[in-house]
């Protein structure tokens, strides 16, 4: 697919976040990425660009999308995948995520993809392996291949970033969604706006550079995007919000509010969906609008694409020996 | 046919505008039509009611900010209509209820109930808070979107304070979401648990179980600053102490979204009216010293108290009839509201039309209650005062259905002589009905 001695793509030999990533790099990966799904289209979607590298899956959290992705990912790539799902502890995280640092070391993968329930693991991790780490979900900080397909997806539809209005609605304050969502778009030329009730909004969210709204209609006022988020079900029970009904009726996304957006605005969701909660079902279902199965086909060229690219960083002869 | 009344040679009082003259108003299908010092001046209005008010006070209804109810849940001591019938007859024109109920209000349908029972049974205006958290538990809040969408005016736990300052917090956030009003009850639950009298010398005389004074403050303190961190509107129900009183003149000064009110005992009495044990002298939060009455009395005077409240609570006999410590809390106070208020106005210490702003335009300010102005066009809910008409309180002819007040044998000066709501009399003092 790419060409041999294909040149550098990335700066870093880990992706870890979207917070520190250039325009270039991100413009790159889109466009690369682009490659991938136009192959994935095709029958034959096999390369064998990874070919003798070992990708290893380390999730902390329960993940089907996600961590099927990245599988078929470094599958089509040739790559040798394993799949580790870590029930944590929660008494001693830290100690048990070093200790399970320094085992997969000796095993000596070339790529490690990694989702934890706490913010900063994949940094942590990044920081005690020999191998590119991709972050594919820490806590709430970031989840920078979601924020990827999201952008692939709405350049393909857009043409590009510039100026559009993209509306983020839910539960920012717990989610990596958004944060990554939030830097790239902005990072790309695009206005964001958050819109949630105050419990589920960072007191600080102002901060991001971002407009803040509480009235859904006024958020999605002109949208071209609107992103719905997913709220944990165990959020709705009073701590947050006080029920699923009340959720529903003022930041649930249906068809009457979403004629406060701009005619044909998409509507995009990272999965997995509560339906009758933060999206009814026909608007998630409406192809008209939705964009959701498309953002899942995304994902595997996205996360092609960065595997891909952090694979030009590594030794061609593998790691120097211990 | 149209509804008409014409008042002439009243003395109007309108807080509102700031009006205080000789004039006539002329109500028409329950709303002011017209008001003004030339009004029914010089020729008698042709219409078929007059009254002639003989220059007593004509001023908007007063609207009580915190009144307890038994329905649903304990009729036996006082029910919608029974209160709006003390109301009426206190000038009152919309009471305020709290969701202290058996059910407590913390339902969308149960708003709906209140409004309806009181559509077809109350005499005056009924406006529900609802709870600020579920069955009043302090933990998970309730459903505030939906419950303004039901008609809910206030967000409040009633006289419970909510323990812990992160639910708190959370509950004002999400309230400033939609631009609730949450209205506090300032006694810190710990200091003031078991306890009956504030904590001092009679107290220790006495012998009973005291809480010092700042476990007020201390919420006060504790909520300014968590309205500070989330910008939601916030009201104390009622503060009783001087440190109360500078804390929220202070967050004021800093520009929040902060007001209080005082209960009319708190104007009235302290805590040496606790005498041998008068368990009618039982209030949440208690009486305090006498240097934090004054206080509370310069705060009306001065406007950084807001409003004043009855805090109607009606007790049956047999929850008082006990040692003090074991009596329930809570003092009537619907019919003595207006008197103990006109009693700062005849000590000189604000003026009258200063005391029925913080009993009528500001409650309905705070609120968002159209009320509480003489504007035309305005609903016609009026209350016609005789300031100086002298009274005993005699809690047999209270009409409410607990008699459990504080003022009993009390001597005051002036009472509502009339009550209109929405253009009908709902209390005249000459039948007494």
């Amino acid at each position: 697919m790419t060409p041999a001695a294909a040149e550098p793509l990335l700066k870093s030999s880990h992706l870890l976040g979207i917070e520190t990533l250039s325009v270039g790099e991100i413009a790159s990966l889109l466009d690369l990425a682009e490659r991938y799904a136009t192959l994935n289209r095709g029958a034959n979607k096999k390369s064998d660009l990874l070919k003798g590298r070992t990708l290893i899956n380390l999730f902390f959290e329960a993940s089907t999308r996600t961590q099927s992705s990245f599988e078929l990912a470094g599958k089509r790539l040739g790559a040798d995948v394993m799949n580790m799902s870590v029930r944590t502890s929660s008494v001693s995280k830290g100690e048990t995520l070093i200790d399970t640092a320094t085992t997969l070391n000796a095993m000596r993968p070339d790529m490690l993809v990694v989702r934890h329930p706490d913010s900063g693991a994949a940094e942590l991790l990044a920081q005690k392996l020999d191998c590119c780490v991709v972050n594919a979900g820490d806590g709430s900080h970031e989840h920078p291949t979601q924020a990827l397909l999201d952008a692939l997806t709405i350049r393909r539809r857009r043409g590009s970033f510039e100026g559009l209005i993209v509306a983020i609605c839910g539960d920012v304050l717990h989610s990596r969604v958004a944060r990554s969502n939030i830097h790239l778009l902005a990072k790309m030329g695009a206005r964001v706006r958050l819109v949630a009730p105050a419990t589920l909004l960072p007191p600080d969210a102002d901060r991001f550079g971002v407009e803040i709204f509480h009235d859904m209609r006024q958020g999605l006022e002109g949208a071209d995007i609107v992103m719905m988020l997913r709220l944990q079900l165990e959020r709705m029970s009073g701590a947050f919000v006080p029920s699923t009904r009340e959720y529903f009726r003022f930041y649930g996304l249906d068809h009457e509010k979403l004629k406060a957006a701009k005619p044909g605005a998409l509507v995009m969701h990272p999965g997995p969906m509560n339906r009758g909660v933060e999206i009814a079902s026909a608007v998630a279902d409406d192809i008209e609008v939705s964009v959701i199965q498309e953002q899942v086909e995304m994902g595997v060229a996205i996360r092609m694409a960065v595997l891909d690219a952090l694979s030009r960083g590594l030794a061609p002869e593998g790691r120097n020996a211990p | 046919m149209t509804k008409r009344i014409a008042f002439r040679n009243a003395r109007l009082i309108d807080p509102a505008s700031g009006l205080d003259v000789k004039g006539g108003l002329l109500m028409e299908n329950g709303r002011i039509a017209d008001v003004g010092p030339r009004l029914f001046n010089d020729a008698e209005p042709n219409d078929p009611e007059v009254i002639d008010c003989k220059g007593l006070v004509l001023a908007p209804g007063l609207i009580d900010a915190r009144v307890f109810t038994g329905e649903p849940g304990s009729e036996y001591r006082e029910t919608l209509a029974s209160a709006s019938e003390a109301a009426a007859a206190g000038g009152i024109t919309t009471i305020i209820v709290m969701p202290n109920t058996e059910p407590v209000i913390d339902e969308p349908s149960l708003v709906d109930f209140i409004l309806r029972r009181a559509a077809a049974t109350a005499k005056v205006r009924v406006a529900p808070m609802a709870a600020l958290t579920r069955h009043l538990a302090g933990e998970t809040m309730t459903e505030i979107g939906l419950l303004l969408e039901a008609g809910a005016v206030a967000f409040t736990d009633g006289d419970r304070t909510i323990r812990n300052a992160r639910v708190l917090r959370r509950a004002l956030a999400y309230a400033s979401t939609f631009g609730a009003l949450v209205v506090g009850h300032a006694e810190d639950p710990d200091l003031s648990d078991g306890a009956a009298v504030t904590e001092g010398e009679f107290a220790m005389r006495l012998g009973l179980p005291a809480a010092p004074a700042a476990a007020e403050a201390i919420i006060v303190e504790r909520d300014i600053r968590l309205v500070e961190l989330t910008g939601a509107r916030y009201h104390f129900s009622q503060i009783s102490t001087r440190a109360s009183l500078d804390i929220v003149a202070a967050a004021k000064q800093r520009g929040l979204p902060v007001t209080c009110g005082v209960a009319a005992h708190h104007l009235a009495l302290n805590e040496l009216d606790v005498g041998s044990y008068r368990t009618f002298m039982k209030v949440k939060p208690p009486l305090r010293s006498e240097a934090d009455r004054a206080a509370m009395v310069e705060g009306v005077a001065s406007g950084l108290i807001d409003i004043i409240v009855s805090s109607h609570d009606p007790q049956a006999a047999d929850t008082k009839r006990q040692p003090f410590a074991a009596a329930a809390f809570g003092a009537v106070g619907l019919e003595t509201l207006l008197p103990v208020a006109l009693g700062l106005h005849h000590d000189g210490r604000a003026h009258l039309s200063h005391l029925l702003k913080a009993l009528s335009t500001t409650p309905a300010r705070i609120l968002g209650l159209n009320a509480g102005t003489l504007a035309k066009g305005a609903p016609a809910d009026l209350v016609l005062i005789d300031p100086d008409e002298p009274f005993t309180v005699k809690a047999e002819q209270l009409r409410s259905r607990a008699q459990n007040t504080p003022f009993e044998g009390r001597r005051f000066h002036g009472r509502a002589q009339k009550t209109f709501v929405g253009g009908a009399c709902v209390f005249d003092r000459r039948t007494g009905r």
